[in-house]
């Protein structure tokens, strides 16, 4: 295997451009991400006309669960990472294995997240408390059904890998699932610092 | 250590960590107004290009994607510098 990869790393800046994955995952992840930058708009334009009230309710959030979560997406999208070039050097035990880490970084960030919703939720805080609440819940709810969908993704990937579909003669389907997980993370690391911290 | 930073993945995901953490800090602190924002939108930026460069590994994929990803998020920060600086008047 190492001869194999060796001379083709070597060639990297030769070799020719190429998207991971299929052409149809991208144009879905496009159309995920614009619909989340009108809602990141949304909330920092409603911010603009509420600046008082953000900041004062800003300042109940968890920041450190909110921190804790970005570990964990970002620990969740770097085993799937690991999945991705396990697949390419045909190591089908690892591909799994990463799968099934990064699949139990997406389980610790809805636990963590259904711990934070029940805090608030037993204040008495609901989608109409406040503009900021409104928000806070809809924003993070929007992406937590986004985490579901991954982790559904992640497990149709693992049943897949078990049997052997992955590796360096196929790792499409595997690129794909990878990719839809990495825009999950790359919305959460947008929406913590909007969210939680930017005041 | 070095067969850790040789691999451009583990690279990024200790950078993305450092990253997190100093966002945890500038909260924690306190940090507001128009230099907090500003950092916080750097390091935000910081994190994403890693996502999409080495995560979603579209550093050697055709220029469109990788422009229209890191477009994406030029435009959302954009979009939240101006939202700040309409909330000074």
């Amino acid at each position: 295997m190492l001869t194999e990869t060796l001379p083709d790393k070597a060639h990297a800046p030769q070799a020719p451009r190429r998207l991971p994955g299929d052409l149809a995952i991208w144009f879905f992840i496009l159309a995920e991400l614009l619909a989340f930058a009108v809602f990141f708009s949304a909330y920092a334009f409603a911010r603009a006309r509420h600046v008082e009230e953000f900041n004062l309710y800003q300042q109940t959030l968890d920041l450190t669960a909110g921190a804790i979560n970005t570990v964990l997406l970002i620990t969740g999208s770097w085993f799937v990472a690991l999945a991705v070039q396990a697949a390419h050097r045909d190591d089908q035990a690892a591909i799994s294995r990463h799968l099934a880490l990064g699949w139990l970084c997406g389980a610790g960030f809805l636990g963590i997240k259904c711990y934070e919703y029940a805090v608030k939720f037993g204040a008495g805080i609901s989608l109409s408390t406040n503009t900021f609440y409104m928000f806070y819940i809809s924003l993070t709810f929007f992406h937590f059904m986004h985490v579901i969908l991954g982790m559904v993704i992640l497990s149709v990937l693992w049943k897949q890998a078990r049997r052997g579909v992955y590796g360096a003669h196929e790792a499409n389907g595997l690129e794909s699932g990878a990719a839809y997980w990495h825009m999950v993370d790359l919305l959460w690391i947008v929406l913590f610092p909007l969210v939680y911290v930017m005041r | 250590m070095m067969t850790l930073l040789a691999n451009p993945i583990h690279r990024a995901w200790l950078i993305l960590l450092a990253a997190t953490a100093l966002t945890w800090y500038l909260g924690e602190s306190g940090a507001a107004g128009t230099g907090a924002i500003i950092a916080m939108l750097l390091i935000a930026f910081v994190k994403g290009r890693l996502v999409i460069l080495d995560f979603m590994e579209l550093r050697h994929a055709p220029r469109l994607w990788r422009i229209l990803l890191e477009g994406w998020m030029l435009l959302v920060g954009g979009l939240i510098l101006l939202a700040y600086w309409l909330s000074l008047k």
